[in-house]
Parts: structure tokens; sequence; C-alpha cells
């Protein structure tokens, strides 16, 4: 459970979960994905984590402060 | 003044005042995407929504420096940021220490050892973690790393854009990024850890 080949795999993962790899980096990294239980875990887990982070920290806009934004439209110039 | 200038110049106005409400009604449409920014780059809840505030009265009264096509929540958040600096450099002012990082998947580690032998699958690993312990974490990260990783976890943005919105280099972004990511799941480890002590 615990082999640890893959460190180095860290930056790669990053780069792939923000989309930021080129096209033949992110044919590399699916294959490696593909082939390595280790990375494959981590990539699942890491997915998770930022989906469950965003749930956890996004708030919706408060209505009263949407309409106090409406207003300042279209009065701010004079 | 002919007529036919007069005419033109209605036309002209007709036209420009059709331009700011299609600006505003843009930028309105994105106040729900920048406010999830705002609120983690800003101190606190009103602090947030000061924040906006000034952003729109800003964006409202610069409309014309806007290039329509562009991206309207990069260039708002540009405002923003630069707004917050602003509060920033007058509040917060925070020594930005270095702690030593574990690595990224030291987060994994640790959740799996909490586990101990029950063999939990990532989705229960992760539901260990509570939604304040997040926030917190988060809140505690040094502002320029916490900048980084709200603009591009949160905000959606590319290295890119986020090294235009911050006027700092890609590089910088990434190694920021990375930093932040790494402090941010060494403090939600260090979390597990407490909580089952
Ligand atoms: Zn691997």
């Amino acid at each position: 459970m615990s082999e640890t080949p893959c460190r180095g795999c860290e930056e790669l993962l990053e780069l792939y979960l923000d989309g930021e790899l080129a096209e033949e980096e992110v044919r590399e990294a699916e294959e490696h994905l593909d082939a390595c239980g280790f990375c494959h875990r981590h990539y699942r887990f890491e997915r998770l984590l930022r989906a469950y982070m965003r749930q956890a920290i996004s708030e919706p806009i408060p209505p009263e402060l949407s309409s106090k934004l409406a207003a300042l439209a279209s009065k701010t110039e004079q | 003044m002919s007529e036919r200038a007069s005419e033109k110049d209605a036309r002209g106005l007709a036209q420009e005042a059709r331009s700011r409400v299609r600006f505003e009604e843009e930028a309105l449409e994105h106040a729900d995407q920048v406010y999830q920014v705002a609120r983690h780059i800003a101190g606190s809840r009103e602090d947030a929504e000061e924040l906006m505030q000034e952003t729109y009265v800003r964006a409202f009264r610069s409309w014309r420096s806007y290039e329509p096509g562009t991206n309207i929540r990069a260039w708002l958040m540009r405002i923003l940021t630069n707004l917050n600096i602003d509060r920033g450099r007058r509040k917060q002012r925070r020594p930005t220490e270095q702690p030593l990082e574990e690595g990224a998947y030291s987060l994994y580690d640790r959740l799996e050892q909490a586990a101990g032998q029950s063999g939990e699958d990532e989705e229960k690993l992760i539901e260990r973690l509570s939604q304040s312990t997040i926030v917190e974490a988060l809140a505690d990260l040094p502002h320029d790393f916490r900048d980084v990783l709200v603009l591009v976890d949160l905000g959606d943005f590319s290295y890119q854009e986020t090294a235009q919105i911050l006027a700092i280099p890609v590089g910088t972004v990434m190694s920021r990024l990375h930093r932040a990511r790494r402090l941010l799941r060494q403090s939600l480890a260090a979390s597990v850890s407490e909580r089952k002590a």
C-alpha cells in the first residue's frame, strides 16, 4: 500500500489537473495514469479534494450585495 | 449645428448608452464568480463586500477602458486584486514566513493512516476533513500564496491569466501555487492527526 516510486509525478499531476500541459504531455500523463496505480489513486484523491474544497469554501454572493452592485450601475458617471 | 450633425450625435449617444448598459449587465452577471474570489482574498466577509463595491464603482466608472470581447472576468479581477493590495498594505500586514513543507502527498498519507485498516476509498478519506478546517486552512495561508490559489482553483483562471491579473511572471504564479497547495494540504494533514489524538 505504501510503495513510493512516483512522488516525482506530483508536479506533473498538478499541471495536468490545472489543464496546463501541452498536448503531447497530456498524452504522456494519461498513459502514466492508466499504468500506475499509485499515481492513479493520488490523481483521483486530488481531483476529489479540489472539488470538495471548492464546495466547502464557496459562498453565494449575499443578495443585498447583488442589489447594491446593481444600484451602482449607470450612476457612477456624472 | 446642422440637423444632420445633431442626428448623428443622437445616434452616437444611443450607441454609447447601449454599449454601456451591455457592459454593466455583463459585469453584473459575473458578480457571483467575482465574489467567490473576493470572499477569500479579502480578510473577512465585510471586507469582501466593501471590496466588491469598490471594484464595481471603479469598473462602472472606467468601463470605456474595457475592450469588448476580451475576458471581462479577468478585467474585473484585475481591478479587484489591485484594490485589495491597496487595502492590504494598510491592513493585514503579516510577515510571510515560510514554514517547512512536506510533499503534497502527506495529506493523503495522513488520511490513510487515520483511517487505519478500514481500507476507505478516496471519497471516504476526504470526508474526514471538515468544512471549517478547510476554510481556516485557506485563511491561514500567506496572502500572496492564497491569492494565486484562489484565482486558479476557485476563479478557474489559467496560469497566464492569473499572472496578468496579479502583474507577476507566470513562473511566480506556478511556484506560489505549488507552495500554496502544499501548505494547505499540510495544515489539513495536521488537523487530521490532531483530531485523532
Ligand atoms: Zn506513477
